[in-house]
């Protein structure tokens, strides 16, 4: 479990986190929710230690992530894996190189176990016959489904995910939140995403925190999500007048039934 | 301003620092280290040569010119080409070159992993970017940089027998003898020095550049510039000092 504790984040005299506080359950996937300029992606860094907290604290389990040295951070990074917006695939190398470039720098694997290792990940995000192609020769989604794979090929306790529908049609985006929800519950690992897809909120959101002007405005899971009174979080939900439509239909329905 | 340049100086020894720490995977940064060799050393090999063939000739040109109707006997040419290209063409002209297009690319690579989150990606891994990205870019620049001098210093020598002795201006026992008279060993181990130093700044200076990159394209483009910038009056700076410590 990952927690935060009234964590302020000030860049210059803009304050852009207010005191954060709030939790990330393992086997669960955390949703980090906001409208652009909330703060959303700031505490995403700051969980995984990219960026360092004004004040307050984060505790993965019992340690002070916050507290520590850079050499102990790295200890605890090695149970991190990540997805970036971009993927942030290396360019130079190929999706074998790329998935398999933490084993390298970290295990002490053989060719063998890293090679099998390699096809497992592949395999679990549904890619094959990828291997030797570079990230520039495969679409948008396969770069996420590699990206996926790189993050967790050192079996991760911690798994961040940074808007990882972006740039995605409907259909693969929906493909790339069920290959994340699996992957969760298979592992049981604490995975936390920054999304703005309102699909992702109603389909995988299990711990869903939303972030309003630097602060938590509510928190809850996605069957909350329609019942709730809260106003920011029906202004951000319901922000297109079809939404808008389609949850009046919804709410009179169940009424009805 | 000069503040300023404190902060970066500062920033600059830490990123130095961090850089030098224990290696995650050996295995991992010799092959890193192995490619840089290949792009600095295989990759500037001909424009390295081109531009040393052109400057010894040229040298030798201009003193044939300056020697013409002296007492001077002609074949202080080689001796003067040879002198000049170990001491200072050689060493300083290649870095200077070497510094627009090694350290311009170095830059723009790791300046472009900064922008696409490469580098944050590895951090998040648990690896030392400063020391992935920057040691083996350093290592290979200390051993091919001096190689590709030396290289330099003897094509500006064939550059300046071409030029006189294709010519006719010389003939090619003067040209040799010249080449061959009052020879000083230190000069060589200067030339060295001189590679060395030079590689370690245009390499750490661009590196640094592109380490910190913040923004998007333009500052891309800046860093890039600075490395060249700096990279080229610091060259020139500790040209001076050892020439001044050396000699």
């Amino acid at each position: 479990m990952i927690r935060t504790i009234d964590v302020h984040k000030s860049f210059n005299e803009q304050e852009v986190l207010k005191g954060v506080t709030t939790e990330f359950f393992p086997g669960k996937t955390n949703l980090i929710i906001g409208r652009s300029g909330a703060g959303k992606t700031v505490l995403l860094k700051i969980l995984v230690g990219l960026v360092t907290p004004t004040t307050g604290d984060i505790f993965y389990g019992d340690v002070n992530f916050s507290q520590l040295n850079k050499k102990e951070m790295r200890a605890i990074r090695m149970k991190v894996g990540m997805l970036f917006q971009g993927s942030a695939l290396f360019d130079s190398m190929s999706v074998e190189e790329n998935i398999r470039f933490p084993l390298d720098m970290f295990t002490s694997m053989t060719w063998k176990e890293k090679a099998m290792q390699v096809d497992s990940c592949l395999e679990r995000v549904s890619l094959g016959q990828v291997h030797k192609k570079y990230p520039s020769e495969i679409s948008g989604g396969m770069q996420k489904r590699v990206g996926i794979a790189r993050a967790i090929v050192l079996n991760p306790e911690y798994l961040f995910c940074d808007e990882p529908n972006s740039g995605l049609d409907p259909k693969t985006a929906i493909v790339i939140d069920e290959l994340i929800r699996d992957i969760t519950i298979d592992k049981n690992i604490t995975t936390v995403i920054n999304t703005h897809d309102m699909n992702s909120v109603m389909e995988i959101g299990d711990n869903i925190v939303l972030i309003h002007e630097g602060k938590l405005a509510w928190r809850g899971d996605k069957s909350q999500v329609l019942e709730s009174t809260n106003d920011t979080l029906q202004q951000f939900i319901f922000a297109s007048p079809f939404l808008q439509r389609l949850r009046a239909a919804a709410l009179e329905r169940s009424q009805e039934g | 301003m000069i503040s300023r340049q404190l902060y970066h100086f500062g920033r600059y020894l830490m990123m130095m620092g961090t850089a030098l720490a224990r290696p995650e995977r050996t295995y991992m940064y010799y092959k890193e280290t192995t490619r840089q060799m290949n792009d600095i050393g295989i990759g500037s090999l001909v424009i390295v040569i081109l531009i040393s063939l052109f400057i010894g000739a040229v040298t030798a040109v201009q003193f044939s010119y300056q020697l013409d109707g002296t007492l001077v006997p002609l074949y202080y040419i080689g001796y003067i080409v040879r002198d000049s290209t170990i001491i200072e063409l050689a060493p300083t002209i290649t870095c200077l070159v070497l510094a627009g297009k090694v350290g311009s690319n170095m830059s723009s690579e790791i300046g472009g992993m900064r922008q696409k989150e490469h580098i944050d990606a590895m951090e998040i891994m648990g690896v030392n970017t400063a020391g992935y990205l920057v040691l083996p870019k350093i290592i290979a620049a200390l051993v091919v940089i001096p190689l590709l001098v030396a290289i330099a210093a003897f094509v500006s020598v064939i550059g300046g027998y071409l030029a006189m002795v294709l010519t006719g201006s010389l003939s090619h026992n003067d040209y040799i003898m010249g080449v061959r008279s009052f020879f000083k060993d230190g000069n060589v181990t200067m030339m060295f020095v001189k590679a060395i130093v030079f590689a370690f700044i245009l390499t750490s200076v661009s590196c640094y550049q592109g380490y910190y990159v913040k923004g998007g394209s333009i500052e891309l483009g800046k860093a890039s510039t600075n490395a060249v910038v700096f990279s080229d009056i610091l060259i020139l700076l500790a040209d001076y000092l050892i020439a001044s410590i050396l000699t």
